[in-house]
């Protein structure tokens, strides 16, 4: 699948991975989870009323659409949350039922 | 006598001025900032293995942003810095924050509120897909993370940031599909009486715009966004391009992949709200701001609004208005502050107020464009709600102000409280009952500001 966003520059930093939806993903140390997850894919996760892809918007912590959930079911701001090697994310908010 | 705890909420421009002088008096601030790093937005600085150097990463302003990031690198062992570190509410002169998921409240006898701003939003059909990021976002993108948003962007909005992030792509190698702005050179000639207090700024928005033209990217003026056109594939749902009308209202497409959009900022005043400091309407922005006096004191005493939240003036203006409300907070506080200290900083600050004027006069808020947004249109992109939600709430349901319009029909209710949809979720109810806009009211803050994790340990309020 092709990425939402491009590095520009600043590609010699240590690659690490973390796993979105059970899927491992290549990053760079220093990467956002955003910026993980948009440089792999087109969308972080779904707006809770109509089902349909969401991937940020403010990038600053304001608008608080790029939600997403870690595999225990914590909630992480991808866009001021740091990419750390081994993070495991969903895009799809985990059922209570199941934790 | 213990000394008094003055806390400084942010740490951009105006935060870290405002600290300075205060530890210059000989106090030790606390200073609470959400980034990871000082700096704010504008400042905003990149990951510590990333190698940019400044003037790669703030261009004309990296002299600005190094002599910002060393003087708080000076402070360090003079304050109480607490980074990653959300203030999300008041309580008895206790302000109340959140860090790793731990709550505190931090008893304080003077606070200097120093929020800044966020983009200011007029959605259009299309904006919740994604690839679309506020112009702030696409900046951040590039600028924090070496990262375009896109192949190919396009910037739409009015106001200085459009112009200035377009340029940052061009210099990157990303080059933008085109520029379109809302504001028309008619209206942007008015605005120059106010622009041209500030003739090095001013000049080098015109180099902007010339270096793009010279690298053949459109500027549009006078444009009416129409909608951000969608396509589907195995990718997923992306950005497929612009619609728009000229200034001759014929209809145009722009190919593009991702969009960056923003019409001028509107400021963080959520703080001074909970504090219960007066509002008043601003009729220049079409935004209530919080009521300061030429130093940044608020109707309440020992609270002071200090840089973009409490109006747009800017990194310059937001450094000289940081060191004045503590100026300010320190008099008040009996300590002895030399007169003429004062004066030059007030003195300082006339021409950045002129160019704010200057600023939202030649690059307005479109905000006719909110009555004209398609009913289907997303206002609210926390719970989606619709532009004919809200004409609903303002019609059949007899809402007179944003508050019971948000009661009724959950616009401002989500997340971001309002942030991305307030400013035209009013002009819509505005426009629908045929009222001025400062009748349409603002939306109420309410604690926690911004959403706290769950699992939240800590002491109990």
């Amino acid at each position: 699948m092709k990425g939402l966003f491009r590095r520009v520059s600043e590609t010699q930093r240590s690659p690490i991975t973390i796993t979105v939806d059970g899927q491992p993903v290549t990053a760079l140390e220093g990467d956002t989870v955003l910026t993980a997850v948009l440089l792999a894919g087109g969308q972080l996760r779904h707006n809770e009323f109509d089902g349909k892809p969401r991937a940020g918007f403010c990038l600053m912590g304001a608008c608080q659409d790029c939600r997403v959930w870690t595999e225990n079911g914590d909630e992480l701001r991808a866009c001021s949350t740091p990419a750390t090697h081994g993070l495991r994310i969903v895009t799809a908010e985990v059922p209570w039922t199941s934790q | 006598m213990d000394k008094p705890v003055v806390i400084v909420v942010g740490a951009g421009p105006a935060g870290t001025r405002a600290a300075q002088t205060l530890v210059h008096a000989g106090l030790r601030p606390v200073v609470l900032d959400e980034n990871r790093q000082q700096g704010g937005q504008i400042y905003r600085r990149q990951p510590e293995n990333f190698v940019r150097p400044a003037k790669k990463l703030y261009g004309a302003a990296a002299r600005s942003a190094t002599a910002l990031h060393t003087a708080f690198a000076e402070l360090l062992p003079h304050i109480d810095y607490r980074p990653e570190t959300l203030a999300w509410g008041v309580v008895d002169q206790q302000l109340l924050t959140e860090h790793a998921q731990r709550v505190e409240a931090i008893t304080y006898d003077a606070l200097i509120i120093a929020t800044g701003a966020t983009d200011r939003i007029m959605p259009c059909p299309g904006w919740t897909l994604p690839g679309v990021f506020t112009l702030g976002g696409a900046q951040i993108a590039l600028k924090a993370q070496a990262c375009a948003i896109g192949s190919a962007p396009v910037f739409m909005g009015t106001g200085p940031l459009l112009y200035l992030v377009a340029w940052q792509y061009l210099k990157a190698g990303v080059k933008p599909c085109a520029v379109l702005d809302t504001s028309s050179l008619k209206t942007r000639i008015k605005g120059l009486r106010g622009l041209r207090h500030r003739p090095a700024i001013l000049a080098q928005g015109v180099r902007y715009m010339a270096d793009l033209m010279r690298s053949g990217v459109p500027l549009h003026a006078g444009i009416q966004p129409v909608r951000i056109e969608e396509h589907e594939d195995d990718d997923g749902l992306r950005v497929r391009g612009v619609t728009w009308r000229n200034s001759r209202g014929q209809l145009r497409h722009t190919v593009g992949d991702a969009v960056g959009m923003g019409y001028g900022l509107r400021s963080e005043t959520q703080l001074a709200d909970l504090l219960k400091c007066d509002f008043a309407f601003d009729a220049t922005s079409r935004q209530w701001l919080p009521v300061t006096d030429v130093d940044g004191a608020t109707s309440q005493q020992g609270i002071y609004m200090a840089g973009d939240g409490a109006g747009i003036r800017g990194a310059d203006g937001a450094e000289y208005a940081g060191a004045l409300a503590a100026l300010r907070c320190l008099a008040d506080m009996g300590h002895n502050v030399p007169a003429q200290n004062m004066t030059r900083l007030r003195k300082a600050l006339e021409p950045m107020n002129a160019f704010r004027h200057g600023l939202e006069t030649g690059f307005p808020w479109p905000w006719r464009n909110a009555a004209s947004l398609p009913d289907e249109t997303v206002v609210c992109r926390c719970e989606n709600v619709t532009a004919g939600d809200i004409r609903r709430a303002a019609g059949a349901l007899d809402a007179p102000e944003v508050n019971r319009a948000k009661a009724f029909v959950r616009v401002g209710m989500g997340r971001c409280q309002g942030r991305m949809c307030g400013l035209a979720g009013a002009e819509i109810l505005a426009a629908a009952r045929q009222m001025p806009i400062e009748q349409a009211g603002r939306i109420r803050s309410a604690a926690p500001i911004k959403p706290l994790p769950a699992k939240i340990r800590g002491i109990m309020i």
